[in-house]
């Protein structure tokens, strides 16, 4: 199992360090695709890279909390273990394919480069292998893609190619943030496909970042939904469907045009996500939220505050608000 | 009168860097027609390389197009260029995806919007302009006390409603919106609809709305075009697409939309891994979709691809196979 543990990371804005994430956790067993949800500048990137400890070159810090592979910390191993994690036990598929390959090395180059890395063999099982895991990515002329360079593919191609890469060392998890967002949409569809097709296969722990609930409903089994820096409601797809219980999981719901007429204007939440540095003392999304109260301004609202088995909320009057109105 | 008439428009671009003169060009957009009235919008619809943004760039002349022509206001602007052209440019404006992108860093706020109106308005003075911009920025829903500042300390959110208050300033009655909420969160992407939404109503704006996402077409058009391999497959009034479309092609876009609930979550086949091949691959003669189509036949290698009376192009269209 993965598991963050009360995750805190700082950045370093204008030379001041701001707390960037707050006391996170998160359980990604084997066999589950877990959500990680929220609008830009919520923290959720910041939080999936820190798993493989991605953000410390650019100054991202961890001040509290944990992560753990199989109960081992991360952030106690030495960089020789590290690597052998990364892409070996957990690997991860970014958003843009097309600045996430090397523009100068073949395909064939960059996969074989994962291989090696990761599995004893030489050249030619090398080659093979990638053949095989090119095959398994639903990409047919496998021999030719091995040769071409990453500029002669579309790039519904290249996020199969990143996938392919993932899946490499055959990791126990994959951390895929915004996958699909840079492609079109019947691309994205096939790509979802194609990553369930082999989370299933493989039993593999899929951790889905991502701002968009529709990819949240083809294929989460649990969600995260995340507000500046904190977990605001986590619980099964199900729950957080039927009855979702923050308001701003239920308005981040709403504005998806697919759920409102057509024609009629869109709900919103006004504002944005405040930045770093300036989170309310209480609850995090109350400025925004239209069902604020006094209280919710007061002190730091907790992470399970609501709760009904596994479903939780980070919300002082989930209770008040009518549970069935499904926005 | 249409505010933009295009008709059957062409553009080939030549294959192969500059050493390489002669050769096969890829045929972008393939007799494109359409037109767009005063106040309404029309989008246009396909996957990238469907030839959406070269069918929008013609529109705008800002590709010349090899045949056909494009009218603005009824008047045919196909072969004008240079100061000509420059002069009625206000007529038609252009929204960019990438609000990242398409501002110029080194820029203030106030000098980026106020841009056209140095061709369109030179009348005016630093004051009026100023005073000018303040107002278009307040009508997308921006603060003039940021008319000064620089791109960068903008969100995502508010450098699209920059750009759309670029466009606007200089009165269009047409904007050409490139896929303007692709690059955008879904909270921010409702906010930037409806403000277009607004600003058509009071505006009588018309839009020619290029996407690839069909649901948030649904949200803003009065019709769609849907666009394949530099062609125009089906046309039509929006929600009539939605609910009867008739091209195989239409159909997939539909299909290929986010679901609303786990609960319509299709069961997975292990066995049938989505293959790229039939995603990929578009026929060089008679119908451009049959090695994708379910309902290809021996006649589809032949078909020479023309829209028929009732706005599709297509020989055993989905009504017919129900």
């Amino acid at each position: 199992m993965l598991e963050i543990r009360d995750l805190s990371l700082t950045v370093s804005i204008e030379g001041r360090r701001v707390e960037a994430v707050s006391a996170v956790s998160l359980q990604l067993e084997a066999g589950r695709v877990l959500g990680l949800v929220g609008e830009s500048g919520c923290g959720k990137s910041l939080t999936a890279q820190a798993i493989l400890r991605l953000g410390e070159h650019q100054g991202v810090e961890k001040s509290s909390g944990d992560i753990l592979l199989d109960g081992n910390s991360l952030f106690e191993m030495d960089d020789e273990s590290l690597r052998r994690i990364r892409g070996g036990r957990i690997s991860m598929v970014f958003q843009e394919p097309m600045t996430a390959l090397n523009p100068v090395f073949s395909i064939g180059s960059q996969i074989t480069e994962v291989i090696r890395l990761h599995l004893d063999m030489d050249k030619q099982q090398a080659n093979a292998r990638a053949v095989q895991l090119l095959h398994d990515v639903g990409m047919q002329d496998a021999e030719q893609v091995l040769k071409q360079y990453p500029d002669s593919l579309s790039g519904g191609m290249r996020q199969r190619v990143l996938i392919s890469m993932a899946m490499a060392a055959d990791p126990d998890y994959i951390i895929a943030d915004e996958p699909t967002t840079a492609l079109d949409v019947s691309v994205q569809k096939r790509i979802i496909t194609l990553l369930l097709n082999l989370q299933k296969k493989r039993n593999l722990g899929l951790l889905l970042v991502t701002h968009d609930f529709g990819l949240v409903a083809e294929m989460c089994d649990d969600v995260a939904v995340m507000y500046a820096g904190q977990i605001v409601e986590a619980g099964k797809v199900a729950d957080i469907f039927d009855h979702p219980a923050h308001p701003y999981t239920r308005a981040l719901m709403g504005c998806r045009p697919e759920v409102s007429e057509p024609g009629a204007s869109l709900t919103v939440i006004s504002g944005q996500v405040p930045s770093p540095g300036h989170w309310p003392q209480g609850c995090h999304f109350a400025e925004r939220c239209s069902l604020a109260r006094h209280d919710c301004m007061e002190k730091p609202v907790t992470a399970a505050c609501w709760q009904q088995g596994e479903h939780i909320a980070r919300c002082l009057h989930v209770d008040e608000h009518d549970m069935d109105d499904r926005t | 009168m249409s505010v933009l008439a295009v008709k059957n428009v062409s553009k080939t671009f030549s294959a192969g860097g500059m050493f390489r003169a002669s050769g096969k060009g890829k045929r972008a957009v393939d007799h494109v027609s359409f037109c767009l009235n005063a106040g309404e919008t029309l989008a246009i619809v396909g996957e990238s390389g469907s030839g959406k943004s070269t069918t929008a760039r013609l529109s705008m002349r800002l590709l010349k197009s090899d045949t056909g022509c494009i009218a603005w206001n009824g008047v045919d602007v196909t072969s004008l260029g240079g100061r000509a052209l420059r002069q009625r440019r206000n007529h038609i404006q252009m929204v960019f995806q990438d609000p990242f992108a398409s501002l110029n860093p080194r820029m203030k706020i106030w000098e980026t919007v106020a841009e056209g109106l140095r061709v369109h308005r030179p009348d005016l003075s630093k004051k009026q302009r100023r005073d000018l911009v303040a107002e278009t920025l307040h009508l997308c829903g921006l603060d003039e006390a940021g008319m000064d500042r620089y791109p960068h300390q903008f969100s995502g959110g508010q450098r699209q409603r920059i750009g759309i208050a670029r466009a606007l300033i200089v009165e269009p009655a047409v904007l050409v919106l490139d896929e303007p909420v692709s690059a955008l969160d879904v909270s921010v992407q409702a906010q930037i609809l409806n403000l277009l939404k607004e600003l058509q109503e009071a505006k009588g704006l018309a839009y020619l709305f290029i996407s690839h996402d069909l649901s948030v077409v649904s949200h803003i058009a009065d019709r769609i075009a849907v666009m394949f391999d530099g062609r125009i497959v089906e046309q039509g009034r929006a929600a009539e697409i939605f609910e009867h479309p008739h091209h195989p092609y239409t159909r997939a876009l539909l299909d290929a939309r986010p679901i609303l609930h786990p609960s319509q979550r299709q069961n997975l086949k292990s066995a049938d891994n989505p293959v790229d091949k039939t995603g990929e691959g578009m026929a060089d003669t008679g119908c451009a979709y049959r090695l994708r189509c379910p309902n290809v036949l021996s006649d589809c290698a032949t078909f020479d691809g023309q829209l028929n009376s009732r706005g599709f192009a297509c020989l055993h269209p989905l009504s017919e196979n129900k």
